[in-house]
């Protein structure tokens, strides 16, 4: 059978090519989307600005800093796991038949996911790079240096990297826009439930250990610590007396669940 | 006769439902084939297994020859799918959409760019590529989706429900699409649950029904297969029990009356019938009919003939 004449696709996979195209399908959107994109940066300066004056204004941060120093570097963590945008494109992606179109074409299972990541990603810097200059108006500083700071950066993309994957994960496994829309409440409490406005110390035992276990607290910690700004007491925890290691390990571990189950789940073939 | 899908004995149980039982299929090489069959029958399982997205628990398919378990590579290579929702993004523009299903089809920006405008062109869609594709009308967002499948030509397509919930005059233009398709050599397998669709688009039908094909054949076998059929418009309703009577002695079928009407439908069993025959036959029972005529059952007829009774059977 000349199967090779009529084919024109070749077999063989392309999954940078791949990747670079869904990619650009993520940033084609957001270029559609100037309200969302609004609505996405609002958030975090709102956040600053309600949290930094009301809570700023009742809040000491144990060892004379400044609340508004403490806070911010929280919220660049928050922002960074911030996985319900991921989460809800996917489910959508995969309710309505976009995921199954993808996955009857010859391209690479594993691209598509990589290169939404990467946008997604690169989306995310360019919030966090925004949320450091209202970060800076409201009192923020930056007593280490250019090195560290980077390194926080750094950190902070990676981490970002690594909250998309879930958010894909779970995406997936909703596949129906509205579901994955209500689930996003749920996710919100995981960012409180750290020393992200508070330092943890003042918490329950049982309360505190979940908190100095959360990875968003380690990722905080290390980025207070790389900035130079206001930290916590870390109560012994191990995460917090080392926050960048911890950091680091915990966007290692995410990454290494969360990529294989949510690239095994887009290109396996289900129900 | 080059064969393009052939499926053998396929089967797909979703817990204690089996929504594939043993379906056989032949697709041969450029022709359009329609599946056919009620809600549940099992549609689009078929068009997932055959699309590489649903693995059968038992039997076998190719296109083209590919074994679309253990070649399921080569499979997306030569084969593109409309599914039964328009999965193309709300939130991009027609030409995007088709953009960069090119890129990922690998023709390259420029190539996809080009690919694109074409394509627009061609089914009518230009003046809109520009615009947001949640501002489409549900009618051009299916054509968009129909389109989207076949950026890069590819010779067999798979189209579930294309039609399903378009009103009568999207339905056209998806018919006329799908023909320009076939013209340019596309074998075409499509579910539908709609006859007229299988019968102005197919040159094979498959009319399945709890997961398996109950009857093959092309329009014209499918409608001869059940028979023939008289019908008789008579004067007033005090007639029609007699009327009845008559035509069942002599078709040899049940008659189906239509009392609003006034009209009895009977088919022909194993007999030979003609219209002064019917009309003399009425005569002699005392009815005066104001219309009689023989035709070829209608495809409805066909399908209700082999779907129904097995149902009828099931609730029973």
């Amino acid at each position: 059978m000349t199967t090779t004449a009529t084919n024109p696709v070749p077999a063989r996979s392309r999954p940078l090519v791949d990747g670079a195209a869904a990619a650009s399908r993520v940033l084609a959107k957001l270029r559609h989307d100037p309200a969302g994109i609004a609505l996405t940066l609002a958030a975090p300066v709102m956040l600053v600005l309600v949290f930094g004056y009301i809570f700023g204004s009742a809040i000491a941060v144990p060892g004379s800093g400044d609340y508004r120093e403490f806070l911010v570097p929280g919220l660049f963590v928050t922002i960074a796991f911030n996985l319900i945008p991921a989460m809800i494109a996917m489910a959508r992606d995969s309710g309505r038949g976009v995921v199954d179109r993808f996955r009857s074409m010859p391209i690479s299972r594993v691209a598509v996911p990589f290169g939404q990541a990467a946008a997604t990603a690169l989306y995310g810097l360019g919030c966090l790079l925004l949320m450091a200059a209202c970060g800076l108006l409201v009192g923020w500083r930056i007593r280490t240096g250019i090195g560290p700071a980077l390194g926080a950066l750094g950190l902070l993309v990676a981490f970002q990297f690594a909250a998309t994957w879930i958010g894909m994960f779970l995406g997936l496994v909703i596949r129906n826009e509205e579901a994955a829309g209500q689930l996003s409440v749920l996710v919100l409490p995981v960012g409180m439930l750290s020393n992200v406005f508070v330092p943890t110390a003042g918490m329950p035992a049982w309360l505190r250990t979940i908190a100095d276990w959360n990875p968003v607290s380690a990722v905080t910690a290390a980025v207070r610590e790389l900035c130079g700004n206001p930290t916590a007491p870390t109560n012994g925890a191990w995460p917090l007396e080392h926050p960048v290691l911890a950091s680091l390990l915990w966007t290692a571990l995410l990454l290494a669940v969360f990529v294989p189950l949510c690239t095994a789940r887009y290109a396996r073939p289900r129900d | 006769m080059t064969v393009a899908v052939v499926a053998e004995g396929l089967v797909r149980a979703y817990g204690p439902v089996r929504a594939l039982d043993g379906l056989d299929l032949v697709v041969p090489r450029g022709s359009v084939c329609a599946v056919l069959g009620p809600n549940g029958a099992g549609k689009t399982t078929a068009i997932r297994v055959l699309a590489t997205l649903t693995v059968p628990d038992a039997g076998r398919a190719t296109v083209l020859g590919h074994d679309v378990v253990r070649d399921a590579a080569l499979v997306r290579g030569s084969i593109g799918l409309a599914g039964q929702h328009a999965a193309v993004d709300d939130d991009l523009t027609g030409r995007e959409n088709l953009e960069i299903l090119g890129r990922m089809h690998h023709l390259g920006r420029r190539e996809a760019r080009r690919r694109a405008g074409e394509l627009l062109d061609r089914f009518d869609l230009a003046d809109a590529g520009d615009r947001l594709v949640k501002t489409w009308s549900g009618g051009m967002r299916r054509r968009l989706d129909l389109i989207a499948s076949v950026v890069v030509a590819p010779p067999v397509l798979f189209l579930d429900e294309p039609t399903t919930g378009l009103d009568p005059r999207s339905r056209t233009e998806i018919w006329t699409t799908v023909r320009e398709l076939v013209g340019a050599g596309t074998t075409v397998l499509l579910t539908t649950q709609y006859l007229e669709e299988a019968d102005r688009l197919a040159d094979d039908i498959v009319i399945i029904d709890g997961g398996k094909a109950v009857a093959t054949g092309s329009p014209d076998v499918l409608k001869n297969s059940i028979g023939v059929r008289v019908d008789v418009l008579v004067e007033t309703s005090g007639e029609l029990a007699a009327a009845a009577a008559a035509l069942a002695a002599y078709t040899g079928g049940d008659p189906e009356v239509d009392a609003a009407g006034l009209r009895i439908s009977a088919p022909v069993v194993g007999t030979a019938v003609s219209v002064p025959g019917v009309v003399r036959t009425l005569d002699a029972a005392g009815v005066a009919v104001l219309d009689a005529g023989i035709r070829r059952p209608t495809l409805d007829e066909v399908f209700l003939h082999l779907v129904r009774p097995r149902h009828e059977e099931a609730a029973a």
